[in-house]
């Protein structure tokens, strides 16, 4: 019930508002990779999604990926930029309207009954969030930083050559 | 507004109760409850940072802008802000009749939000406190909670507000951030592919969301006086109706009734509605007050939403929701159901409604229509009126020569709710949080009458790592007493 043909193998899902400051962060990255892979013809395999923010139903989009990436803004990651390993999780953010991506992941594996495929979270370092600001100069920075560290793949070599359990990786 | 629990008369005798910020309610607020000598609850207060900065972060934008634009006002209920912004900009542009291609199109994106969001609340934010009661742990009182229990119902929630979710997408042209309606009508229509995709399941989600009901039905009347009695007030209700008085979301006028159910006002033409409705401003909360004018500040509130919707209109148009819309009304005996956890038993009706009329629009040639847009002569204003998932939402705007945004004006759906949450904590606190020590479970009994309303505080902001929530009780000499934190990861512990 998506509208879709069969799922890429991986999955890049940015989320924030794009009129909250540095929340663009996530929204940001999706249009530059977007443009990225229009212009290149690279991320063939990789679907897009991005949102304002995360809920139940973003557990359907994780069906079939070998891969997942979740983006998103955060203000208390080192930067630039962080990259972990996301294990599903019960969190306090079930009773918000809005959901953690270890959250999404335990719906995926309560109404799939299965374990979810293999995601992360890169968190980009942001520092302002009002309504109708501009993104601030040093997370533009670490945007591009974050961009790079995507779209040259490292992202992916990173989680296939390190123990992905105790990934806690600085950019 | 000078409720003696609002106002107390000696402030100074009182200890201080703070809750904050509020959980499973977006955004971030907090309670005030102030005790006086004898423990009594004298005084109760919902703050909440509101939306400010709306109207300052659409002035000086182009009108045409404005259906786009103000999606991002809230992450929460974008399509809401969408629609109310496409109806007061196809008056600036002087349409003042949509085709029927354009109006049907929209209708049908409304129902998938009001759908998607309805479902959200039920079955992830509310069904919990229903299922499991109110003294439930709490990590076991949310979905998971739900799933462990009863896992076929949890994936139904995810379908019918992933589907709701897919009626947006194909109205609106994308998931998020949609073009869809314009000043003047819509930029499309629905494809003949598009209206069969959406087809296919539509039967099963009318079943989802009669079982949904009939659920309700089944818990709130296992502990009907509980539920007639929690947290319930007596007010007014306002909402949007047809012309013959039949329930409406998208388009008709104003009804208000009191709380025996006489009329205050009816079919008002909504672009009057600074005639009938007022705002006032406290000190102690940025959220305004709003009121129905003829009535005065202090009896003029009134609570908007699924209650007031069903309470108010003559009938539903849809078999299925009308049947349901009966059985609900009967508990009144006569008068309106005053029921604050009658919301969610309205809100369902209302989902079911939203199922039925999407699968009569599916049906509907006119969704696949070319004739997309009209325009007229040029307006200097205008004023858009919704009902929002949530109630009521009212969007204003004028512009200049150049079609800029000069004024914009706000009154959004919790907003109007403001007093009645504020009136409904008042009685829970009365009940419930007598001069008893800080609990979980007193806590959960606040939320509860609060979730009852939805409010949406959203600010779409979601750092995360920065939603705790802190429970302080301060005696009248500042010293704190007693506190509970509950922290990001669902932790609860007494820090003092």
């Amino acid at each position: 019930m998506d509208g879709r043909s069969s799922p890429a193998p991986f999955l890049i899902f940015t989320y924030g508002n794009p009129s909250r400051g540095d929340d663009a962060l996530g929204p940001f990255m999706f249009d530059m990779l977007e443009a990225y892979k229009q212009e290149t013809g690279q991320l063939d395999d990789v679907d897009l999604l991005t949102d304002f923010q995360l809920q139940i139903e973003h557990a359907i989009d994780l069906e079939h990926r070998q891969r997942i990436l979740f983006v998103d803004a955060g203000v208390t990651c080192r930067e630039p930029y962080e990259l972990q390993r996301l294990k599903a999780e019960r969190d306090d953010s079930f009773t918000t309207h809005a959901m953690s991506p270890a959250s999404v992941l335990s719906v995926y594996q309560q109404i799939n009954i299965a374990e979810a495929p293999p995601a992360y979270l890169l968190t980009i370092r942001a520092y302002e969030f009002g309504l109708g600001l501009a993104m601030s100069n040093k997370a533009n920075e670490n945007l591009q930083k974050a961009f790079d560290f995507i779209a040259d793949g490292s992202w992916l070599r990173q989680i296939e050559t390190d123990d992905v359990e105790q990934m806690n990786l600085k950019g | 507004m000078t409720s003696a629990l609002e106002t107390a008369a000696n402030p100074q005798d009182m200890k201080r109760i703070v809750i904050e910020p509020l959980t499973r309610v977006e955004g971030h607020g907090k309670v005030t409850l102030l005790q006086g000598k004898n423990r009594n609850i004298r005084q109760a207060r919902l703050h909440i940072t509101e939306f400010r900065g709306f109207e300052k972060f659409i002035q000086g934008r182009p009108y045409w802008e404005l259906p786009v634009l103000v999606q991002r006002l809230c992450g929460i209920c974008p399509v809401s802000h969408h629609l109310a912004a496409a109806k007061a900009t196809d008056m600036i542009v002087g349409a003042r009749q949509l085709t029927p291609t354009a109006e049907k199109v929209r209708r049908l994106m409304h129902y998938g939000q009001t759908m998607q969001s309805h479902a959200l609340h039920f079955f992830h934010l509310c069904s919990p406190d229903l299922l499991f009661g109110y003294d439930d742990e709490v990590r076991h009182r949310n979905i998971v909670g739900v799933i462990e229990d009863s896992p076929e119902l949890a994936k139904q929630g995810v379908l019918l507000r992933k589907y709701g979710q897919e009626v947006i997408r194909v109205t609106a042209g994308k998931r998020i951030h949609g073009t869809g309606a314009i000043p003047g009508g819509v930029n499309k229509s629905l494809s003949k592919d598009e209206v069969h995709y959406l087809q296919d399941d539509i039967a099963q989600m009318i079943g989802w969301a009669q079982g949904a009901v009939d659920l309700l039905k089944k818990v709130f009347f296992e502990h009907f006086e509980y539920h007639l009695a929690f947290a319930s007030i007596e007010s007014s209700m306002m909402s949007l109706v047809q012309e013959d008085g039949a329930f409406e979301l998208y388009h008709g006028g104003l009804r208000a009734n009191d709380k025996a159910g006489n009329t205050i006002f009816d079919h008002v033409d909504y672009r009057k509605y600074n005639d009938y409705i007022r705002e006032s401003v406290k000190d102690w909360s940025y959220m305004k007050f709003p009121f129905i004018s003829s009535l005065g500040e202090e009896k003029g509130w009134y609570r908007v939403g699924p209650l007031a919707r069903v309470n108010n209109c003559d009938y539903f148009s849809t078999p299925l929701a009308e049947a349901e819309r009966k059985e609900f009304m009967a508990i009144g005996k006569g008068l309106p159901v005053q029921s604050t956890m009658g919301y969610h038993w309205a809100r369902l009706i209302e989902l079911l409604h939203c199922t039925e009329a999407i699968a009569e629009l599916l049906c509907d040639s006119d969704i696949v229509g070319n004739d997309l847009r009209t325009k007229g002569e040029m307006q200097s204003h205008g004023t858009g009126v919704i009902e929002a998932p949530r109630g009521t939402l009212f969007h204003h705007y004028e512009i200049d020569d150049q079609g800029i945004v000069e004024k914009a004006s706000l009154i959004v759906s919790t907003t109007n709710n403001n007093q009645a949450m504020n009136e409904s904590i008042r009685k829970v606190a009365n009940q419930y949080l007598d001069g008893h020590r800080l609990s979980e479970a007193l806590l959960n009994q606040v939320e509860v009458a609060i979730r009852a309303y939805d409010p949406c505080l959203s600010c779409a902001t979601h750092a995360i790592g920065k939603m705790p929530m802190e429970l302080n009780l301060v005696d009248n000499n500042g010293a704190l007493v007693d506190r509970l934190e509950k922290r990001v990861d669902g932790q609860i512990k007494r820090t003092l």
